[in-house]
């Protein structure tokens, strides 16, 4: 009982080391994201379904018309692993929702006024999104193995993927993220999200080689974080043969986009409070 | 900022915790958005182990201070320090040293009481040895023990904010800043949470700091009264001496009338509104 230890008990806690501190703060924020996801699961679930049917439907019809250069892969096999990104970026943009959402309740001001590092409550939903990028990569691989569509099935070319398709999750959602620190309102948010979706994803090569696009078109795929993240994704699915980049350069630079977006949102979290 | 206001945080710095004589000292605080002064030359002496309550409509400016004093905020005049650390120098340190619950739901509904006790451990960095009893500890205090287990989101609105005293009250802070701690709540379960309060800082010597635009709740429970308004300090004193400056048999409502110059509804804009109201959906 409380009341049997009375006396001035001040703050606790003295200083931890700061890296210490970071992992444990990161950890704890991952923990909670995921266990919320476990216990309800629907919104993960419901974004499975449109992944499929651009497999299924576009995908399909797609390889009938052969418009698409893909050499000698099959189409299918092409789109798949631009799919699987597509969808890591839908499930990720609108991450900044939940955000505003914390806002709105008080759940932002409590964060921010816990010694918690800014950095690591950061990092910590960034962890969770990744999660959400590995269930939609699990799906894809699910999708692949049930329509026969031609896929290396090395576990190290599986792993990869499990690693860029989180990697891809974590820094879409950090993008969100930043956006909801500046936007603040929902209504906004979405406006500027719907806005965000559809020029990252035709203006890479998720769907069609950058090889068949327009130049000005192709310059805008090369700025964009998606068309690194298809790269290693259609390498490590396909083959090498489907490398523009190498499957290490892509990962160095969605690496370095995520350091970069994450130290962004990191400066701007503490804004949504004030 | 003047010198020797630095010179105070500073040897309060060097001492520690207690190093000043107030838990809160604030001079001239004054926060600014655009042409709008939100707070305005707030000087506040709030003691260790006082019940401190900002009285004030919605929109006196009583939010604004709370986000300032918890580091939210940044002032953009004058000086403040809490717990002897001031807010603009040494804000990570403020952070360690108090606990705050905001007006708004901050206690995540898709957890269980022990998850979100067990995160705010996690956060202020209470050893893994130490969360368990102190999780226990906290829960037993607020009358919660036998629903540690079960989602927030099935508690009731006084439960829900007994949730989240604990949460703020689990690394033992100095000071407890609380915005409009029983917004929404029925009597009873309004009562339970100023017993609450009484009892943390009877137990632990904590200082607390509400704001509120109850009358009876600034009578009841403060020791000290700061009435805002228009983002001024318009009177303060102890409800009692309040209550005598204005007139024999005057009520804390009369106070106010006299230092305000209005009706405590008054005030608050279209933002205000939608925020209480849905605070007090969400709790009631």
């Amino acid at each position: 009982m409380m009341s049997e230890r009375p006396g001035v008990q001040l703050a606790v806690s003295a200083e931890p080391s700061p890296v210490y501190a970071f992992f444990q703060q990161t950890a704890a924020i991952a923990e909670i994201e995921l266990k919320k996801l476990i216990r309800d699961p629907t919104e993960v679930l419901a974004r499975a379904v449109q992944p499929v049917l651009w497999i299924v439907v576009f995908g399909n019809v797609f390889s009938r018309v052969r418009a698409i250069p893909t050499g000698n892969v099959s189409y299918l096999a092409f789109m798949t692993p631009g799919i699987l990104a597509q969808s890591v970026l839908f499930v990720a943009i609108f991450y900044g929702i939940a955000v505003i959402w914390e806002r709105d309740l008080g759940i932002v001001h409590k964060l921010l006024v816990s010694p918690a590092l800014r950095s690591a409550l950061v990092y910590g939903k960034a962890v969770s999104a990744g999660f959400r990028g590995a269930i939609q990569a699990t799906i894809i691989y699910l999708v692949a193995f049930l329509l026969h569509i031609q896929i290396r099935w090395t576990p190290l070319s599986i792993a990869g993927v499990f690693v860029g398709a989180a990697l891809g999750s974590a820094i879409f959602a950090t993008l969100s993220f930043i956006v909801a620190c500046l936007v603040k309102s929902r209504e906004r948010f979405m406006g500027v999200g719907q806005l965000m979706t559809m020029p990252l994803f035709f203006a890479s090569n998720a769907i069609y080689p950058i090889s068949i696009m327009p130049h000005w078109l192709q310059v805008v795929a090369y700025l964009n974080p998606l068309t690194y993240l298809v790269d290693a994704l259609r390498t490590l699915m396909i083959g090498p043969s489907q490398s523009t980049h190498g499957v290490g350069v892509d990962f160095a630079i969605i690496g370095l986009i995520f350091v970069i977006l994450a130290a962004i949102a990191t400066k701007l979290y503490p804004t949504l409070v004030r | 900022m003047s010198t020797s206001d630095t010179a105070v945080t500073n040897s309060a710095e060097a001492t520690g915790l207690g190093g000043d004589a107030f838990a809160i000292e604030t001079f001239d605080l004054t926060r600014r958005y655009g042409d709008l002064i939100a707070a305005n030359q707030v000087t506040l002496h709030v003691p260790y182990g006082s019940i401190f309550g900002l009285l004030g409509p919605n929109g006196a400016g009583k939010t604004t201070t709370i986000k300032m004093l918890t580091t939210m905020l940044e002032p953009s005049e004058g000086t403040a320090s809490v717990a002897g650390f001031d807010i603009v120098k040494a804000p990570a340190r403020v952070r360690r040293s108090i606990g705050y619950v905001p007006q708004a739901l901050s206690a995540d509904g898709g957890l269980t009481g022990w998850e979100n006790l067990n995160l705010s451990a996690k956060l202020y960095g209470i050893p893994r040895a130490e969360r368990k009893l102190r999780i226990e500890d906290a829960l037993q205090f607020m009358a919660l023990t036998d629903f540690g287990r079960k989602l927030v989101k099935t508690y009731s609105g006084g439960m829900i904010r007994r949730l989240e005293i604990a949460q703020a009250m689990l690394h033992r802070p100095a000071v407890l800043f609380l915005d409009e701690p029983t917004i929404g709540l029925d009597p009873v379960a309004r009562r339970n949470v100023w017993e609450r309060l009484l009892e943390l800082r009877r137990n632990f010597q904590m200082t607390v700091l509400i704001t509120t635009h109850a009358m009876d709740e600034a009578d009841e429970l403060c020791d000290h009264l700061a009435i805002m308004h228009l983002g001024k300090v318009a009177a303060i004193g102890t409800p009692a001496d309040l209550k005598t400056s204005v007139g024999p048999g005057a009520t804390l409502d009369d106070v106010f009338v006299h230092f305000s110059g209005g009706i405590i509804q008054e005030e608050g804009n279209y933002r205000d509104v939608r925020a209480t109201r849905r605070t007090v959906s969400r709790l009631g």
